[in-house]
């Protein structure tokens, strides 16, 4: 058995038993990375010398070494968002996240993970390292934006990964590669470090290739953190005693909004069944309403694009990254050359759009509404979980689609997050799982959400339905 | 028509972004449809809705105010695209 293969729990039992050593471990990694990456391409930057293994001295659970997706700041070890304009960038310090895994004594890889260029995709073809292919099917995209850090999981490059997600960054790709998939309610894990795209959405959160790795990796990210006031000053629950529970009692909505056109015929077989198994573990499936579903994309862009704008005004030449060759006359003209040179198409189409909606003239019209809207979504989420315990749905409307399909309309691309960017809007936690395989073997995620800081919930169901499926067994062949 | 060239144009400037005339034309069609499929917004009521800008219950957070800290000053330059001495580097802003 190759340890690369092996879930981060089961790598940690062996540890213990003095069966195995982190040496190993690694070693079986880099193996399989040249064996598969030229195909898969999750990784970046694989042919510049990185410094050596950031391991932690102090180490209490043994050193099961964790990727990290390119946005996340690790110390000395380049973090460019697969953006241009953060090129060699080598960050000052650790994200909270990175110095809370390292404490705990996992390791953290020397290779970053590929991603839509600052987050800004549901397909990881907006990088400028270029895509990363499916491991189930080279022709199709991983999903996106944490594209790499899904596709290194399902691809048995990593052991475990983390992501971030803001609209469905972490649970989309899970869903197209076939892994698991977490974000945490807003305000459960420390996003400081984190290079922020929408900040009153992002989370980071873990993908793993069972439900107990992820449970274990919330474990270790999640707490207040007093360097982001977002974070919330809430006692954080040992996740793994949510796994094991059985589903009896438990009340789940099922939103009739999510089951309308433009989803994949073969994905709606595949949910309704995970739905029935659901019921036959003891769970009172019901359908429930959220009205105001179909507006979640248009306020999404408004807001998500607003804060981006405003966010990515720090990458100007100055501090860090590239800066434009050009012969410049002035401080504006660095600027604009800078950052037409330095930011991609999908980039430049986000800051442009979220400053025009935050712009005079059409504040009010643009992002005063689209804030307002986003309290109707998120009323009703409250409603249906003061009588719910979870909702669940499927993650995305498709399957994996092929590289290229989407790059052309950006509209057809934002659509692909439609099942994932209301929780984002609500701050909600919500997991994929995989749940099943369309006849081309494309894997479908289930997703499960639930209120907020109710992770356990999540884990409790998720574990429940995985302990009783064998989805999350299955490996693509490379 | 929710938005034309030379807004996008004037947009792109405010937003400190260099655009080439190709760039500009189909950056404004996509804009364009974009926001033509967000105006659904404004098939809603809202009036007496008052907006969420974020969703804790969490306002104004302060840190005691003590002195920590800082990152040394060589960390901080050890990025810059151009440095002197303790100085990140510009164009002249003042003539």
């Amino acid at each position: 058995m190759n340890l690369n293969t092996l879930t981060a729990h089961e790598l940690l039992e062996k540890l213990k038993n003095k069966k195995t050593t982190s040496q190993e471990i690694i070693s079986s990694l880099y193996t399989r990375i040249k064996e598969v990456d030229s195909k898969v391409k999750a990784y970046v930057r694989l042919n510049q010398g990185q410094p050596p293994l950031c391991a932690s001295e102090n180490a209490l659970t043994g050193t099961v070494p964790v990727t990290i997706k390119d946005n996340i700041s690790t110390e000395g070890l380049n973090t460019e968002c697969c953006s241009k304009i953060l090129e060699g960038f080598k960050p000052p310090y650790d994200a909270t996240v990175i110095r809370k895994l390292k404490s705990s004594g996992v390791t953290i890889f020397d290779l970053k993970a590929n991603m839509d260029e600052f987050a800004f995709g549901s397909s990881t073809e907006n990088s400028f390292f270029g895509p990363t292919h499916n491991p189930w099917d080279l022709e199709c995209v991983p999903g996106g934006s944490s594209g790499g850090s899904a596709a290194c999981v399902a691809s048995d490059e990593a052991i475990w990964a983390l992501g971030s997600d803001t609209g469905g960054s972490i649970r989309q790709p899970a869903s197209f590669c076939g892994v698991v998939g977490l974000k945490p309610t807003y305000g459960r894990v420390s996003r400081y470090g984190l290079i922020a795209f929408a900040s009153s959405l992002d989370q980071i959160g873990p993908l793993t290739k069972d439900v107990e790795d992820s449970a274990l990796l919330m474990n270790i990210i999640s707490g207040f953190d007093p360097m982001d006031s977002t974070s919330a000053d809430f006692p954080v629950p040992d996740y793994t005693r949510s796994l094991g529970l059985d589903l009896k009692g438990i009340k789940v909505g099922i939103p009739k909004e999510y089951f309308v056109e433009g989803m994949d015929p073969e994905v709606k077989e595949i949910i309704e069944e995970a739905i029935s198994k659901l019921k036959s573990l003891g769970a009172e499936c019901k359908d429930v309403s959220l009205p105001h579903t179909e507006y979640a994309v248009p306020v999404y862009y408004i807001i998500a694009t607003a804060e981006a704008s405003s966010n990515l005004a720090r990458f100007d030449g100055v501090q860090y990254g590239f800066r434009t060759k050009e012969k410049i006359q002035n401080l504006i003209d660095m600027y604009k050359l800078t950052r037409g040179a330095g930011f991609g198409e999908e980039a430049k189409r986000r800051i442009i759009l979220g400053t025009f909606a935050l712009s005079h003239g059409y504040y009010d019209a643009y992002y005063l509404r689209a804030l307002k809207v986003r309290t109707l979504i998120k009323q009703d989420f409250d409603r249906v979980f003061m009588d719910f315990d979870c909702i669940v749905t499927p993650t995305s409307p498709t399957p994996a689609f092929k590289i290229g399909e989407r790059t052309a309309d950006p509209l057809k691309m934002y659509l692909s997050d439609i099942y994932t960017i209301s929780v984002n809007l609500a701050g909600l936690p919500g997991i994929s799982i995989p749940c099943g395989f369309t006849k081309k073997g494309l894997p479908a995620g289930l997703q499960i959400l639930a209120k907020p800081f109710a992770e356990e919930t999540l884990f409790r169901a998720a574990h429940a339905y995985e302990q009783d499926t064998e989805w999350h067994k299955m490996k693509p062949k490379l | 028509m929710p938005i034309d060239k030379d807004t996008v144009k004037y947009t792109a400037h405010l937003a400190r972004i260099d655009l080439g005339d190709k760039e500009l034309e189909k950056l404004s069609t996509q804009l364009h449809g974009i926001l033509d499929f967000i105006d659904k917004l404004s098939k809603l009521d809202v009036k007496d809705v008052p907006p969420t800008s974020h969703i804790l219950p969490i306002n104004t957070v302060l840190r005691p105010d003590e002195p920590r800290v800082s990152l040394p000053v060589e960390k901080v330059l050890a990025n810059a695209p151009s440095r002197e001495a303790n100085f990140f580097v510009v164009p002249k802003v003042i003539e």
